[in-house]
């Protein structure tokens, strides 16, 4: 006999359970209480008396069943009567059901509900509004000299966003910068026009790829540090601390990071463009387009409008980085999932923000003629 | 009231205070006073709402219902100016320490004499190895947080909150995490700083020990209810609450069963003084 056995013996309006075989946690077989139940709704019981047989073995496995047997004859108004069982299971059984069990009401109701959906995305909206004021207000206080900054930590993050992130955006732009050379010199090759990847490059670089890509680097790398850091401190109580020392949270830790992207952005985007278009040259020279040559084609291409466009981008993007991993990690929740949650939020909202944005200036650009 | 007359005696008012994280209620109804130079703790069990009630207390949370006076100024009637004036008299720590993470503590001490003052690099910090040494850690300047041991962070957090020499002091769980004899220096020197600076101290513990070494004003909070039972000296509470749960908290759970059954009728119980 190597598995948890029962046996139930009813006369009458009386039953009497019989637990043997080895009840323990490493003991094989199956025998869950719904088992037991089902063999005990078929007699009409008025009382149940529970025992052990002598060379049972048992443990917790059994105590478990104990306690569901001795609820279901609660619930069912059977007289549970565990008097025969040994010294240690009673009092194991009388530990588990000194507390009576929390009746569980549900927080929150299964279905759909579409109007407590609406407005919690309300207020959603209505606190990510509030943050954009708040950043609005504080923007406006440093403009003024009056924001609560600390220049040492924009220090930080200037070096942490600009000089540490040179070395992935040097490998992509170069590649991309080839990706782009590569794709316009199979249509061109059709019109004997290859000199003029130099041309799309270079435009290509500039208008769009160097900012965009630029960008989605920061928002992986920037945008998703913001928000673990600002949730970690929102889970160490660090930003309750800064609201008590009568700080403002918002200029003291999310200025600094928004400036700092703002500054550094531009810089990495006018990098990753001469890299870019590095990138296209050096495929170029594969196509006997001497290096003088790609440059000086690269340069008839470019006029200022076109530098300062990506420009202006930059800085939209990185405004957009700053504020989707600073309001996610504002908006952290005070444990260590709420910290991933806040990053992953912040890459994906940053990279949405970006795609749209970019949308917009496109056509805001075409539209001016640009 | 007279103004003059809060000023003397009551330093802290909550009034019919009512506190909720949305549809769920924490406690409603708290009424109570904190006199001027009390050390007044927030008692209750696991979960009761004693750290929420701090949270409203140092306004960053807002109330469901009621209000809280300081001064006989209303914390959140107050303009954002007044808020700020009212925060800074008050010094806080928190459960972790809530010390910056990313500054030595020397600059975590600094930040709020920095903040708040007009005072010299060179003599900020003087304060800054003042505060630290009054808390035992002079010579832990340059330390990091993360270098330093658990119960040196609190004391950490406690030079922090007492750098601008507030009115009203905070502890949210001093002792959680100690061993007794750190929490017991602790202790004493929650009871040292009241007495030197006249401070008035707020402290959220369910520790007997320091409810009956350092306070002498309470609330009970009672989860149950998820109202306030009582409020009072916690040795009068011990023995003369009418509310058994009360008693048997402060007497850590050895009344006996005909003492919980009839908490009204036996009033003779005296336990064994501490």
């Amino acid at each position: 006999m190597s598995e948890p056995q029962f046996e139930l013996k009813v006369e009458g309006n009386s039953g009497e359970l019989l637990f043997n075989g080895p009840w323990q946690l490493a003991s094989k077989g199956t025998a869950p209480f719904s088992v037991i139940a089902k063999q005990l709704a078929r007699h009409d019981l008025q009382q149940l008396r529970v025992t052990i047989a002598d060379d049972c073995q048992w443990d917790s496995r059994l105590s478990a069943v104990l306690l569901s047997c001795h609820n279901y004859c609660t619930e069912q108004n059977i007289a549970f009567d565990g008097s025969k069982l040994p010294q240690g299971a009673q009092s194991l059984l009388k530990l588990a059901t000194a507390v009576p069990t929390r009746q569980q009401s549900k927080p929150q109701q299964p279905g759909f509900n579409p109007w407590r959906a609406l407005t919690s995305g309300m207020q959603k909206m209505l606190g990510f509004l509030g943050f954009l004021g708040e950043c609005a207000e504080a923007t406006g206080k440093l403009l003024v000299g009056r924001a609560n900054m600390r220049f040492t930590d924009l220090g930080q993050f200037l070096f942490l966003a600009g000089p540490q992130a040179l070395g992935i955006i040097t490998l992509l732009s170069i590649l991309v910068g080839m990706i782009l050379a590569y794709l316009g010199a199979v249509q061109l090759r059709l019109l004997g026009a290859e000199v003029y990847v130099a041309d799309l490059v270079a435009i290509g670089m500039v208008r769009e790829m160097g900012a965009l890509m630029t960008a989605i680097i920061m928002a992986g790398r920037t945008g998703a540090a913001y928000a673990a850091q600002l949730g970690t401190m929102q889970v160490n109580d660090e930003i309750d601390a800064v609201r008590t020392l009568g700080i403002s949270p918002m200029e003291f830790l999310v200025l600094p990071r928004m400036v700092a992207l703002i500054l550094i952005m531009p810089l990495l985007v006018i990098y990753a463009n001469i890299l870019g278009i590095i990138g296209g040259a050096i495929v170029g020279l594969g196509m006997d387009i001497s290096f003088l040559q790609y440059v000086e084609q690269s340069r008839q291409a470019l006029d200022m409008t076109q530098v300062l466009s990506g420009l202006v981008k930059a800085v939209v993007f990185a405004a957009l980085i700053a504020i989707a991993g600073c309001r996610a990690g504002m908006s952290c929740g005070r444990d260590s999932a709420a910290v991933g949650q806040a990053t992953t939020k912040a890459v994906v909202t940053a990279i949405v923000y970006l795609v749209i944005s970019d949308a917009l200036l496109n056509i805001l650009y075409s539209e001016m003629g640009i | 009231m007279s103004a003059a007359d809060t000023k003397h005696k009551a330093h802290i008012e909550v009034t019919g205070l009512t506190m909720a994280y949305g549809d769920t209620l924490i406690q409603r109804d708290l009424t109570f006073t904190v006199n001027r130079g009390d050390i007044f703790i927030v008692m209750g069990g696991s979960g009761c709402g004693k750290s929420t009630l701090l949270k409203h207390l140092i306004g960053l949370l807002q109330p469901a219902a009621g209000e809280i006076c300081y001064n006989g100024v209303s914390y959140f009637d107050a303009s954002a100016r007044q808020q700020d004036d009212m925060r800074r008299s008050w010094g806080t720590t928190f459960q972790t320490g809530g010390l910056f993470s990313a500054m030595t503590l020397a600059e975590n001490v600094a930040l709020p004499l920095q903040q708040n003052t007009q005072l010299s690099k060179a003599e900020i910090a003087d304060l800054v190895h003042y505060k630290l040494a009054l808390v035992g850690l002079a010579g832990f300047q340059n330390y990091y947080p993360s270098q330093i041991s658990g119960g040196m962070q609190k004391r950490a957090g406690l030079a922090r909150a007492i750098a601008l020499d507030p009115e009203v002091l905070f502890f949210d769980e001093p002792s959680a995490g100690l061993d007794p004899l750190s929490s017991k220096l602790l202790d004493e020197l929650i009871v040292q700083i009241q007495q030197t600076t006249g401070a008035t101290i707020v402290v959220v513990t369910h520790e007997l020990a320091s409810i009956f070494a350092i306070g002498n004003n309470s609330v009970f909070l009672d989860p149950e209810s998820k109202t306030m039972l009582d409020c009072g000296h916690p040795q009068r509470l011990k023995t003369d609450s009418p509310h058994h749960q009360v008693r048997n908290f402060l007497a850590r759970g050895k009344l006996s069963r005909g003492q919980l059954a009839h908490d009204q009728t036996d009033n003779s119980h005296r336990e064994k003084t501490p």
